[in-house]
């Protein structure tokens, strides 16, 4: 059933928050660590589990799917709520910081992630091959 | 007629925006297909123009969010609030690869390291650069350039004036704005186009909504593994930015 899928993810969701609230807590800082984080792995190592059982049927999957379809609509959503007055209102050292630091930034990540040209054979589309629905794992588990 | 058509509207806020992000998304798609040829991707274009509606409802509102404050549009601040935000980030890992992240795991924690300590001291140099001195204001600011969140955090942490805390917010905004509208443009220039980089990506930038939004619109098979570490940032900035960042400050400028 979809609502499987669904609360798997929702299972995940909160107790991955509830673990980054709990960390949060343990380091003393007022924040969630690494919540949302910890639920994608929590989800990632689920979904393996269950894949491997053959527990995750098509319904289920449908289930997580949605949601991970919705993703780029929220995304709009949530660029249209943020608080762009604000940001430009900050004056120019706000502007000048928030543009360096997006910058330089930007410069770093080819030196970290190990050259531009390092990673040619290992695009996103040849090593995603599975698509939103699980990809080969689904047909196989739906046979 | 009206009246009832704006009760309905007023009454089902979700459904709205569901209404309405659609609309703008087909918008965006048409435009990116006719004017750009497909060379701006439409959640691009989408993204900037909620970023536009954003403003706009700021304008007139004199808000804090955007197009949610106009009571009519209020569905859009739940449908683009934390909480559906993160539950479909957390979705998106249903289609990464977990081998993946562990190969790009070491490198992904080094990158939050390496972004927190990037993102405080760029920060902390434009500050001075501003006639800055105290060690508060200008870890306030450095932690701000970080992310919109740890600047507030670190600054009521530390004690620092209301007037440096509103300034550590706008320069984490302008860096999240300016992360979800550029990243299409430069993923080529930095070789953003494999898991591996998006680890680095979140990592680096750290601004949950800017790596969400910029990945979305750049390839959305990278998002699980930009968001994976993105989220990470803000908790391990909260963590170092009032802490150890605040003494290395103190010790460096007092």
């Amino acid at each position: 059933m979809v609502i499987f899928g669904v609360a798997i993810l929702a299972i995940c969701f909160l107790s991955g928050v509830f673990f980054g609230d709990l960390l949060g807590q343990i380091l003393g800082i007022n924040a969630n660590v690494g919540g949302v984080g910890f639920a994608m792995l929590f989800l990632i190592l689920l979904v393996e589990y269950l894949k491997k059982k053959d527990k995750l049927n098509k319904q289920t999957q449908e289930g997580l799917a949605f949601w991970s379809a919705m993703y780029i609509p929220i995304v709009i959503a949530m660029s249209a709520q943020q608080n762009v007055v604000a940001a430009l209102d900050g004056g120019i050292l706000a502007i000048i910081a928030g543009v360096a630091v997006v910058l330089i930034s930007w410069a770093v990540v080819p030196l970290l992630s190990g050259g531009k040209k390092g990673n040619k054979n290992n695009t996103v589309n040849n090593v995603i091959e599975m698509d939103m629905n699980g990809g080969k794992q689904r047909v196989r588990n739906t046979r | 007629m009206l009246e009832i058509l704006g009760n309905v509207l007023k009454n089902n806020g979700l459904i709205l925006a569901f209404a309405i992000v659609g609309v703008t998304m087909y918008l965006s798609y048409f435009i990116s297909d006719k004017l750009t040829k497909g060379r701006l991707h439409g959640s691009a274009i989408a993204i900037i123009l909620g970023l536009v509606l954003a403003y706009i409802g700021g304008v007139v509102t004199g808000g804090e969010k955007g197009l949610a404050d106009v009571s009519l549009f209020t569905g859009i601040g739940l449908m683009g609030g934390g909480m559906l935000r993160d539950f479909a980030i957390v979705s998106t890992a249903f289609g990464a690869n977990f081998s993946e992240i562990k190969k790009a795991g070491l490198t992904g924690v080094l990158s939050l390291f390496i972004g927190v300590f990037l993102s405080f001291v760029v920060g902390v140099m434009i500050a001075l650069a501003f006639g800055y001195r105290d060690a508060i204001s200008l870890t306030t600011i450095g932690a701000g350039t970080a992310t919109y969140i740890v600047g507030p955090v670190t600054g009521s942490a530390i004690g620092a004036s209301s007037e440096v805390i509103t300034l550590s917010i706008a320069a984490g905004l302008v860096k999240s704005i300016l992360t979800m509208v550029g990243t299409p443009f430069v993923a080529k220039y930095i070789g953003l186009n494999n898991p591996r980089t998006a680890m680095v990506y979140g990592g680096i930038m750290g601004t949950t909504s800017g790596v969400a939004g910029g990945l979305a619109a750049t390839d959305p098979k990278l998002v699980p593994y930009g968001a994976v570490t993105a989220t990470f940032y803000t908790g391990l900035g909260c963590l170092l930015a009032p802490s150890v960042l605040f003494l290395l400050t103190k010790a460096v400028f007092s």
